[in-house]
């Protein structure tokens, strides 16, 4: 329970209060929260304040939910209820689910819905879901630690998630209540963390080798913008296979074989990862392995041998650098500064090759692991609007490229990838038989030729083209994707002015119905009623609307007409009303009625504050010159 | 009235309808509208401001990236002088400039896996930048009115460009091979 309510919404009519917002890096091993507090970034600890990492593990029983440490211990006791990793299988479909799951134990269900199901004791869980039990404690801690509500958060995701998996990142936090205000790449955060740290301008890089995952992202830094210019990676390379290497290794060594028991491989790679983390200190590891029938092996590891198991797998990390410095167009020399992110870029070899590979030192001051959060907490801040001057922005890029599928089953692409985002591209088809009246379109996303190689991310038919004779008919379809880096696609015959549109969501996202069962069910087991939720939410949207429209109104009242300002009043007034009301449909109405009479004024503004960016630039040269 | 979505991309950057730009100033006059439309900027705004603030910040990326690019500059601002671009089935290109491309593109293809590899290359590599340098040059005057000899000159150099481009594309990607094998 909050001790202590700094901002009861509807009460936060002062816009420089302070807002609580925070960074949650939701990671595949670990996850960590940050927050902003007096000017400085922190992670902060659990409530024995001891330990900022929260091992990213979920377990079901009948009794209740556990998460992190408890969770973790309790895994190998409890396989099928203990999730972890569960990072790997968001926004992947049921198929792709039991096919990533190789070795690990859960036990998937068949279900109706695209998202896969995992069996517990509890019942069947989404990872969506399980992700969202994880941020439920990371906001916990936050608001106890600080005392409060949470304004907004900011969750990162590799660079290198496709959309499908992005939306669910964002469903796992609307799942636990969070307002998430932006979804961050994790190389853009660890470049926020250490570039306003800094004050630095130019071109850095971010390597970034987590347990599972690497990315690499190259940014221009300039004045507080930080702007990605390429990003790159492999979703299946990490730490995890130095351990496996050096598992093999003493398999080799030992005489173990293949078929060794689950507990028996699970021990090795234990003591591979201990082995591993001596020798970033030591010449050498000794290493003590019980063999099935009771006896012992013993065996030394030399640097140089761990060396050479792990140089091919650094050396598959430095290809995806080559390519992002070529899509970047700089070249290694120009580049000005390399952050490490992720723990396993505390191994000395990765630091020296990647070092060599620059042909500089690489940046280790801030804790790789928690890197991430400081810089997604410093971009919260700045969201939330705790820092009405700064300067900062990020601008990012989309990942993969995104295309439709045309005929011979080709892909042709309509945004490529590295393309700064937001952004919107249209293409034209055509009908290619007479009287054709419907169009199947199919959207993919990835860099290869043949559909069969992309990733599909939703298929939708276009219905109701006038018949036409072939090639007569033009079909717009527009690809948007949003500063989150989620895409939307619609589709429309121009030529009759028919219009005829629609949205496609990721097909291995969630239904909105979905999200409101779960949201029904997660809030059944925790006896909160339904109404009363939604009544809250729509007055959290009323007044968030109508502090934005006074604000907007005190600067710009000047660009209404007389009957145009009364009618937005009116509309106003009628909102604050309704919003001490009861009904929440009656507020959404409301807010839906405010926002169409003021339309014309948003668009006004809009290029009011463009018009002010281009003679403000005048000006500075301006006055630059006279200097 | 809002009439800002249908400003063309010279208009959106505050700049005259030429071919000749200062890059240095349409980057910083990038990162000024950038900052003030981003929907970044409207965390805390309205839906509706938001989804404005989406549609112009996807408009100035997009009006940056052609303005940007020789190529896509001139292909734009033809367009806006009224010569259209038909991708599907093009076109006559002279025939000496054909032969330039094959035997470039020969070059390309003999180029092994041996020591000396990335430094052919990277001659090549020279080769073609230098090039598209010569036909951006040759490029600027003629956009400079709106003769229609002028412009259709134009158009078949901007086909041109985009032959250099696809080139250029392959033999990066020969060199990120070639330098990933060793």
């Amino acid at each position: 329970m909050a001790l202590l309510q700094i901002s009861e919404p509807g009460q936060s009519s002062n816009p420089h209060e302070h807002r609580l917002a925070a960074g949650i890096d939701l990671g595949t091993t670990n996850s960590l929260v940050a927050t902003v507090r007096s000017g400085l970034a922190e992670t902060l600890a659990d409530e024995s304040n001891q330990q900022h990492l929260l091992p990213s593990v979920v377990r079901y029983t009948a009794d209740g939910i556990s998460v992190g440490e408890d969770a973790r211990q309790a895994a190998p006791t409890d396989p099928l209820n203990t999730i972890s990793s569960v990072k790997r299988f968001m926004g992947r479909s049921a198929t792709d689910g039991k096919h990533l799951a190789g070795k690990l134990p859960y036990e998937f269900v068949d279900t109706d819905s695209s998202v896969p199901r995992i069996h517990t004791v509890a019942g069947d869980v989404s990872p969506i879901e399980v992700s969202a039990e994880i941020l439920k404690v990371l906001k916990q801690r936050v608001e106890q630690t600080l005392g409060g509500d949470l304004t907004g958060v900011v969750i990162t995701v590799p660079a290198y998630f496709d959309d499908a998996q992005r939306q669910a990142t964002k469903d796992a936090g609307k799942l636990a209540g969070l307002n998430v205000l932006r979804l961050l790449n994790e190389p853009t955060a660890a470049a926020v963390a250490y570039g306003l740290d800094k004050q630095s301008e130019g071109v850095i890089a971010v390597y970034d080798l987590g347990g599972g995952t690497f990315d690499i992202s190259i940014l221009r830094l300039n004045k507080g913008v930080f702007e990605v210019m390429a990003t790159a990676g492999d979703s299946a390379l990490g730490g995890d296979d130095f351990d496996q290497a050096i598992a093999e290794w003493i398999m080799q060594q030992a005489g173990i074989n293949d078929d060794a028991s689950h507990a028996h491989l699970r021990q090795l790679m234990h003591i591979a990862r201990d082995a591993k983390e001596s020798l970033s200190n030591s010449e050498t590891v000794e290493l003590n392995v019980e063999l099935d029938e009771g006896t012992q092996w013993q065996g030394t590891l030399s640097r140089e041998q761990f060396h050479d198991l792990i140089d091919p797998l650094i050396q598959k990390t430095l290809m995806p650098c080559r390519r992002t410095l070529r899509d970047a167009g700089v070249s290694a020399e120009e580049v000005q500064g390399v952050v490490m992110v992720g723990g396993s870029t505390r191994v000395p070899r990765v630091r020296e090759k990647v070092s060599a590979f620059f042909n500089q030192q690489v940046l280790t001051d801030i804790d790789p692991d928690k890197v991430v959060a400081i810089g997604a907490a410093i971009q919260a801040d700045v969201l939330v609007g705790n820092k009405p001057d700064d300067e900062m922005l990020l601008l990012d890029v989309n990942p993969l490229s995104l295309g439709l599928e045309t005929m011979g089953g080709l892909a042709e692409k309509v945004i490529p990838r590295n393309t700064t985002i937001p952004v919107a591209r249209a293409q034209e088809f055509t009908t290619f038989k007479d009287g054709q009246t419907a169009m199947s379109i199919h959207v993919v996303q990835g860099e290869r030729e043949l559909i069969s190689d992309c990733r599909s991310l939703g298929r939708f038919t276009l219905h109701g083209i006038p018949p036409m004779v072939a090639g007569a008919a033009r079909i717009r379809v527009t690809f948007q994707v949003d500063a989150d880096g989620l895409l939307t696609v619609t589709a429309r015959e121009e030529t009759t002015g028919v219009e005829s549109g629609i949205e496609v969501k990721p097909s291995y996202g969630l239904t909105d119905k979905e999200i409101e069962t779960m949201l029904v069910d997660s809030m059944n087991h925790a006896e909160e009623d339904v109404e009363a939720r939604n009544l809250r939410e729509q007055q959290v949207e009323a007044d968030r609307v109508i502090e934005a429209l006074e604000a907007a109104l005190q600067q710009d009242r000047k660009l209404l007409s007389d009957e145009e300002a009364q009618q937005i009043d009116s509309a106003m007034q009628k909102l604050k009303q309704m919003r001490d009301g009861t009904d929440h449909h009656a507020i959404k109405n409301a807010i839906d009625e405010l926002d169409k009479v003021t339309a014309d004024f948003a668009a006004r503004r809009m290029d009011q504050s463009i018009k002010k960016a281009l003679t403000g630039q005048t000006l500075n040269e301006f006055e630059q010159n006279i200097k | 009235m809002n009439t800002s979505l249908t400003q063309n991309h010279f208009e959106l950057f505050g700049l005259p309808l030429s071919f000749e730009i200062d890059q240095q100033k349409l980057a910083s006059d990038y990162r000024e509208l950038q900052s003030a439309v981003h929907p970044d900027r409207f965390a805390n705004a309205s839906d509706q401001e938001r989804r404005i603030s989406v549609q112009k910040a996807a408009q100035i990326n997009e009006a940056f990236q052609t303005l940007k690019s020789p190529i896509r500059r001139a292909r734009y601002l033809l367009e806006l002088k009224g010569v259209e671009f038909d991708d599907q089935r093009e076109t006559a290109i002279d025939p000496t400039f054909l032969m330039e491309q094959m035997e470039l593109r020969e070059a390309l293809g003999e180029i092994g896996n041996d020591a000396n590899a990335l430094a052919s290359l990277g001659k090549l590599l020279d080769d073609i930048q230098q090039r598209t340098r010569q036909l951006v040059d040759e490029i600027n005057p003629l956009l400079q009115g709106d003769a229609e000899a002028a412009l259709t000159q134009a158009k078949s150099i901007v086909h041109k460009l985009q032959f250099m481009q696809k080139l250029q594309q392959e033999a990066e990607a020969k060199e990120e091979d070639l330098a990933n094998l060793l």
